[in-house]
């Protein structure tokens, strides 16, 4: 019990440095805009797993111990509580009285009587009960309830075993992934398409459920008045899907709290975007890129981010990133906004690099991100750095004729997580159990009652002792309302004449 | 009535449960000043003197003293001001409620006017079963604080769910949620009554706070009895409403989000309190700080979590 405590405290103490660092696994963005502001500690914290706490190995280590030290207790309180459990109640000890809390009484009705009578209303109270015959020829009824406590304590540290295990195997077995699909596009459930893809590590790719998903369209709304203006209400994706099995494609709503099931594998909505149609020409006038481009949203009025990259313009390799703006507002000091999430007055502000966007250097780039290294940013006449606001529609050329910008059109993207995690109805099972054996260890009173019903002259004395098993003193009252009950019944109740 | 209506009138009851629970903190206050000096008033007749023969610490609290009769009243006005704010406070959680067109504890501000109501709410049902208006003074005093708090620093006009929050789920969660913050609540008060008691029990004063309260070893199987009324439920609430939901909102059981943890290191914290009851060395004032511990996770997570970290869970509001 000592070492359980000492880790379970050290196990909530273990847990707090990861609610207070960004984590790598919870928000990466956090963590590296954390890591920008913070170049110093991001050395020390990383070599001690502080972006990684629930994977760390002294957070492993905390928690193994615990399940160490639960098996070490589990294991030999099965034995000890299946002797327990079909022991027969303690004998009647042999002075009552010395017992916190006893009554002594005369009685009329015989001692045998009595004594069957105690032992037929224990047993409806579900006592397990004793009845013998003493060598004065008086009666002990020894009476004791409560054995399911020990039951519970151990069904609920067995169920948290088996919620661990659990989580293990879902982990083990089954893989999360997550992918921004735009309005109109299909997506096939292979590795490759995905944009985050983190398999557990028995799973294999060829193990991923064959369906194709189209998003129809995706509908948002907003608030359009009142202080909370611009709070979002309701996100929707219309899909359509097909399984290889399945017969025709099947159209779907996918909401946030209403996910899909396709064949095991549970598919979210988890966020969306706008992903404006961008087409870029170089200085000869063709087409270098050309497409729906997922920004990512950095605001609740969804002001996003993104990133074009155009390796095969001529003369040179042209680079932007900027802000997509979807109701474009500015305000001196401020400079452009985004007003509203709703696409009022779309509008693109990018800023334009030329030279080397270093794709060719076998080190793998993020989509979202520039790498500057080689690259120069590209300045208007008057030698500032050019921001380029394009609306809707519009084209913006580059100065020196090195190409030139268009903002076609608008469309929206949905962020889809899909996982399969087949672990969870057996998790879900041992939590429940957990519950109820947790329940029945706080709840199961045991209590031990012995009574002794002796004659002497010409009456018969009746003696009743308890004794709670648990929670002290202050159980003192309840059980001795029990006993009160248990006397008037016992005296009254066979002939309906009190003493 | 409408939108606006029910807002403006929500507020007032709050307010106004506010101001009466000062009233029953008052009445409380003066409870126990005329605890203070067991022996004196000399002029009441015989039949009121305790027939306890020499009065031991224990006894002076346990026992009725001389001057019973106006501590009762007292007593008893703290616990019907007590009530009548809880009538108020309800009526303005609910109004919140439908002025908001959905649960009230969409915000923080909700959350605590919600949570410190079902605390009230939790005291009173006791009181019918168990003898513990000496738990008067600190419930009143920790309600007008914080419902002073969340008038004061956390109020925000209501409005609709964000999607992620619009569930079913939501309401199972958060109301075991709910139900387990009130009742944690009370059981830290209890288990600070314990604290205070059980020093002034060692000490041997006669004297202060700890001399009018019950033994200590009353208190503490009164704060184990809550305690273990709330564990479970927070277990259900945290540990299986608050998964699944997550489950269906965003794609994952557990994901060590801030909130998340902290409901954690709340359920490990209390676990640990029910461990040390059990264990030597453990038992008593060491056990009792586990419990407060756990409640301090309890609150933090509520307030502190969503105005110093953010997260998947922040309805901090702006
Ligand atoms: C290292 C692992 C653990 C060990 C060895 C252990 C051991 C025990 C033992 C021996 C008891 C029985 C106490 C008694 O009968 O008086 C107990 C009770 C209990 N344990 Fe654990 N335990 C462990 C982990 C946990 C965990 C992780 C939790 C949940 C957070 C937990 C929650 C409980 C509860 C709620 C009780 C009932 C306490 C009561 O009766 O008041 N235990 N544990």
């Amino acid at each position: 019990m000592r070492t359980a405590l000492m880790l379970l405290m050290l196990l909530g103490l273990a847990s707090i440095p990861g609610s207070l660092i960004p984590q790598t696994r919870v928000d990466p963005n956090a963590v590296i805009n954390w890591q920008t502001a913070h170049p110093d500690l991001t050395r020390i914290y990383t070599k001690l797993d502080l972006f990684t706490v629930y994977g760390s190995p002294w957070f492993s280590a905390v928690y193994l111990l615990l399940m160490v030290s639960l098996i070490g207790c589990i294991v030999p309180r099965v034995r000890v509580y299946w002797r327990a459990v079909r022991a027969r109640p303690p004998r009647v000890p042999r002075n009552l009285q010395r017992l916190p809390a006893s009554i002594t009484t005369m009685t009329s009705l015989p001692a045998r009587a009595v004594a069957e009578h105690a032992s037929r209303l224990l047993q409806r109270a579900r006592y397990r009960v004793d009845v013998v015959e003493e060598a004065d020829g008086g009666f002990a009824v020894a009476a004791q309830r409560g054995y399911l406590r020990e039951a519970g304590n151990l069904l609920f540290h067995v169920s948290l075993l088996a919620v661990l295990v659990a989580f293990a195997v879902g982990d083990m077995f089954g893989y999360k992934g997550s992918v921004n699909i735009v309005s109109g596009q299909t997506f096939t459930n292979t590795r490759e398409a995905y944009d985050d893809y983190a398999p557990g590590s028995l799973f294999s790719a060829d193990r991923l459920a064959g369906f194709n998903l189209k998003l129809n369209d995706f509908k948002v709304n907003y608030l359009t008045s009142g202080p909370e203006l611009g709070q979002p209400t309701s996100f929707r994706a219309d899909v359509t899907y097909s399984t290889p099995s399945g017969a025709s494609p099947t159209n779907i709503a996918l909401e946030v709290n209403h996910p899909l099931s396709i064949d095991g594998t549970d598919v979210f909505l988890t966020g969306n975007g706008y992903a404006p149609e961008i087409t870029v020409r170089d200085g000869d006038g063709k087409v270098v890129y050309s497409g729906p481009t997922v920004f990512l949203p950095t605001s609740s009025t969804y002001a996003s981010w993104g990133v074009i990259k155009a390796p095969d313009a001529s003369p040179t390799q042209l680079g932007f990133e900027g802000q997509f703006l979807p109701t474009y507002a500015t305000a001196p000091g401020v400079g452009p906004y985004s007003a509203f999430p709703n696409a009022l007055a779309p509008t693109l502000s990018l800023t334009a690099f030329t030279g080397d966007l270093g794709l060719g250097s076998g080190v793998p780039q993020s989509v979202y991100s520039l790498t500057k290294t080689h690259l120069t940013q590209v300045r208007n006449n008057a030698g500032k750095p050019l921001t380029l606001t394009i609306a809707l529609g519009q084209t913006r050329k580059l100065p020196g004729g090195i190409g030139s910008v268009r903002f076609d059109g608008l469309r929206r993207y949905a962020r889809l997580q899909i996982a399969s995690s087949p672990a969870s109805p057996l998790a879900l099972t041992a939590v429940v159990l957990a519950l109820l054996g947790l329940i029945g260890s706080l709840y199961v009173r045991p209590r031990r009652i012995w009574i002794r019903a002796r004659a002497t002259a010409g009456q018969t004395e009746l003696e009743l002792a308890g004794l709670d098993q648990r929670d002290g003193p202050a159980r003192g009252a309840a059980l001795t309302k029990v006993l009160n009950d248990l006397t008037a019944e016992l005296t009254t109740d066979v002939t309906g004449a009190s003493e | 009535m409408n939108a606006v209506q029910y807002s403006h009138f929500s507020n007032t009851a709050i307010m106004s449960a506010a101001i009466i629970y000062c009233l029953a903190m008052t009445a409380h206050i003066t409870e126990w000043a005329l605890t203070r000096t067991p022996v004196a008033e000399p002029a009441l007749p015989r039949e009121y003197v305790s027939t306890a023969s020499t009065p031991t610490p224990t006894q002076i609290a346990a026992e009725p003293v001389p001057q019973s009769y106006r501590k009762d009243l007292a007593g008893h006005l703290g616990v019907s001001l007590t009530a009548v704010a809880f009538l108020l406070h309800v009526a303005g959680v609910v109004s919140r409620g439908l002025a908001a067109g959905r649960v009230p504890w969409g915000n923080m501000y909700e959350f605590t006017i919600t949570g410190t109501a079902v605390a009230v709410g939790t005291y009173l049902v006791w009181l019918r079963f168990q003898p513990v208006r000496w738990l008067g003074l600190a419930m009143t005093g920790f309600t007008v604080v914080l419902l002073m708090v969340a008038v004061l620093l956390l109020d925000v006009p209501a409005g609709p769910l964000v999607p992620a929050l619009q569930s079913y789920w939501l309401y199972i969660h958060v109301t075991a949620a709910m139900i387990a913050t009130g009742s944690f609540t009370v059981g830290a008060l209890v288990t600070a009554m314990y604290l205070i008691r059980s020093r002034a029990e060692t000490a041997g004063r006669t004297k202060g706070l700890g001399s009018r309260l019950p033994d200590a070893d009353t208190i503490d199987a009164l704060a184990y009895q809550i305690h273990a009324f709330a564990f479970p439920v927070w277990t259900f609430a945290a540990l299986i409403a608050g998964p699944i939901w997550a489950k269906y909102a965003w794609g994952r059981y557990w994901g060590w989000d801030p909130k998340e943890v902290w409901a954690f290191i709340t359920w490990v914290a209390y676990a640990a309190y029910l461990h040390a009851r059990a264990t030597a060395g453990w038992r008593g004032r060491k056990a009792a700080y586990l419990a407060l511990a756990g409640f301090a996770a309890l609150w933090f997570n509520f307030i502190g979590v969503n105005f110093f970290i953010s997260g998947l869970h922040s309805y901090a509001g702006k």
